[in-house]
């Protein structure tokens, strides 16, 4: 993790190793090779696609042939996303849970970015006893199953916390669309350990120089971690906000314990599970509603890949 | 009931209240570091000033400053990671060994109901099957996908179909997937598999109900999603493979066969086993794609379901508990063999 050496924050890393794979161009492309690819492609791609095609074909049609049928009687509907969108509470009212999913996202991935990159700078620069043992236990938090923690947290939010009968905290109480306040604190929990870990492989292979010079200058650690750190390490957040970004949205688990289920506080994916389960043939709501939950990420996660891929080799490999 | 906006309004508001407390503890805290120091450096100054006029021997620079400024650094982290994380996942311990009200001490029986109860003893096989299968395939899947494309045209392209369904929530994958095993008893079918089974001369069947095959149909949807981290993981590794190692091979006239098993295995094989391990991770908890898909029901069900299931839907909160508890105790080997792993690598 943290190397002798100083290196430029990542991205700069890639660049030498083109040179080099520009000669190893020259390359099995058999026609076998191709083939076995292609094959691989079509297969992962195909279920998306009929589910696409299958959401803008009038109900009737879904309902009573398959989606390649398209291609030789093509139909086209708005309908369906109109329904699943705007009309009544039995066909979706998918606008109301996408606002929830919004409402619940964007906190949740504001706290635990500031909070882990205020911790990861710490960690890595502020030299304190028990500094690494710390560093360590916070690592190792990552392994705790977030399913350890729910039924303790959900108690803590509608009991609040008793200490021999004195209490310490009241409980929260919260209703209707105050319970966001809930599913924000429990995603911030959870992501912690992960974004302290990965913001600091970053913040720690900044060069150990600038550090020191800054500190000689008599700049103070907020004055550093404010004008130095925060714009060097920006594509780490990037990439830990993505990340924290799609799972917050895709989560399922932790909107259904803390947000409930109602379309004051529960989220697309909550709704759309529920769909499946009580609705589970009404394929034009289905097929509409996926993709309006499917889009804002893919949106997200294809305009900042190389972000999303730079952080996902930094968590992992480097780790 | 039409979609009104006006309805809307009050979780906007609650966003807002969310964004101004952002705004305040983080705002707040940079500027409490940023003045309280400073009044401390004013008052140190003065100190210094006083002492040098005085003729007293200086006051040294006080030590405890950087240990101050981390513990501030750390605070909302270390409080949040304490009240959400630790206490919860020691109560939870604590739970494991309490009765469903979590009212009396009932020592292992949790545990002993978890491995005696026939529909739980299912869950834990069908979870053995998911951690078994899906790293293994999910990974030999993105190997050969990535080496296949390393370097062909249109390489960004192809890895980006691929890798689009980790951007898929589980739920929706689980829907897109269920529309592919759709089953229709009369006329045309809908769902492509059965299409395809019809096609090819044989009778329809509801996949999904049909224990134990199920079971594999909803590992093929978390294979879908995770095929892709391994590609893309692996891929890298493979782009780091130093040229003239594979150049050398070349020259020496190695098949490309040889070449993956002699050249290409043996250089990733760290990230092989990261990939390995965080997909058995990853697998261990999967609960979205089982509850939406089939809800559990048909012999379908994983610890992470039974344990949402005992402990938010029956109530049972020391059954629940124990089922999370062990959930951790599964992960834990997967890490330790993982942390030896790469101390090994830094040693060799």
């Amino acid at each position: 993790m943290t190397t002798a050496t100083p290196t430029v924050p990542a991205g700069t890393q890639a660049t030498g190793k083109t040179t080099s794979a520009r000669r190893v161009r020259k390359r099995l492309n058999s026609p076998v090779a191709t083939l076995v690819s292609i094959v691989i492609a079509v297969l992962w791609t195909i279920p998306t696609f009929g589910l696409l095609i299958s959401s803008i074909r009038p109900e009737n049609e879904i309902k009573t042939t398959g989606w390649w049928t398209f291609f030789s009687h093509p139909q086209f509907t708005l309908e369906n996303y109109q329904q699943v969108l705007f009309s009544g509470s039995s066909s979706g009212q998918l606008a109301s849970y996408f606002i929830n999913s919004l409402a619940i996202t964007i906190p949740s991935v504001l706290f635990p970015l500031a909070f882990a990159s205020l911790a990861a700078y710490a960690l890595a620069w502020i030299d304190f006893k028990g500094r690494d043992w710390l560093y360590i236990a916070i690592f190792a938090l990552q392994i705790v199953p977030l399913q350890m923690a729910l039924v303790p947290l959900l108690k803590f939010f509608s009991t609040g916390v008793t200490v021999a009968g004195v209490t310490v905290l009241p409980a929260w109480d919260l209703v209707d669309e105050q319970k966001f306040a809930q599913v924000w604190f429990a995603h911030t929990c959870f992501a912690l350990p992960f974004a302290v870990f990965l913001l600091h492989n970053f913040i720690s292979q900044l060069p150990r120089d600038l550090m020191e010079a800054a500190r000689v200058d008599g700049a103070t650690h907020p004055k550093i971690f404010r004008t130095i750190v925060l714009p060097l390490i920006t594509p780490a957040l990037a990439a830990f906000g993505i990340f924290q970004f799609l799972w917050v949205w895709n989560d399922l688990l932790v909107a259904l314990i803390f947000a409930g289920g109602g379309n004051e506080t529960a989220p697309l994916t909550v709704r759309l599970a529920e769909m499946a389960g009580t609705r589970g043939n009404e394929w034009q709501r289905l097929t509409a509603g996926a993709f309006v939950s499917i889009v804002v990420p893919l949106i997200v996660f294809l305009s900042l890949q190389r972000y999303f891929v730079r952080g996902l080799l930094a968590g992992s490999v480097k780790g | 009931m039409e979609f009104d906006f006006a309805e809307e309004q009050p979780k906007f508001l609650m966003l807002m209240y969310g964004l101004i407390a952002f705004v305040a503890v983080v705002g707040g805290l940079l500027l409490l570091l940023d003045v309280v120091p400073a009044w401390f450096a004013r008052r140190h100054e003065a100190k210094l000033v006083a002492a040098s006029a005085s003729g007293a021997p200086l006051p040294r620079r006080p030590k405890q400053r950087e240990g101050l400024f981390a513990l501030f650094f750390l605070l909302p982290t270390l409080l949040l990671l304490a009240v959400g994380l630790v206490v919860p996942a020691i109560r939870t311990t604590l739970l494991s060994f309490m009765d469903g009200s979590s009212s009396h001490w009932v020592g292992l029986r949790n545990y002993g109901w978890m491995f005696s109860e026939d529909s739980i003893v299912r869950v834990l096989i069908n979870t053995l099957i998911w951690v078994l299968l899906v790293p293994l395939v999910a990974t030999t899947f993105g190997l050969v996908y990535a080496v296949l494309v390393d370097r062909a045209r249109f390489e960004a392209v192809a890895k980006s179909l691929i890798f689009l369904p980790m951007a898929i929530s589980f739920v929706g994958a689980s829907i897109i997937w269920k529309f592919v095993y759709a089953y229709r008893g009369e006329g045309d079918q809908i769902g492509l598999l059965n299409q395809i089974v019809v096609s090819l001369g044989g009778e329809p069947k509801q996949w999904l109900l049909e224990s134990p095959l199920n079971t594999f149909l909803l590992i093929v949807i978390m294979v879908w999603i995770q095929a892709g981290f391994a590609m893309v993981v692996l891929s890298a590794a493979i782009k780091a493979i130093p040229a003239d190692i594979v150049e050398a091979a070349r020259l020496d006239g190695v098949t490309p066969w040889q070449m993956f098993w002699r050249i290409t295995l043996p250089s990733i094989r760290p990230a092989l086993i990261v990939v390995v391990v965080t997909l058995s991770i990853a697998t261990l908890k999967v609960f979205d794609i089982v509850r939406t898909a089939t809800n559990g029901n048909y012999d379908t069900s994983v610890i992470a379901n039974e344990m949402y299931n005992q402990a938010f839907r029956y109530q049972q909160n020391g059954q629940g508990s124990a089922l999370a508890v062990f959930l951790f105790v599964l992960v834990v080997p997967i890490v330790i063999y993982q942390i030896r792993n790469l101390r090994q690598q830094r040693e060799g």
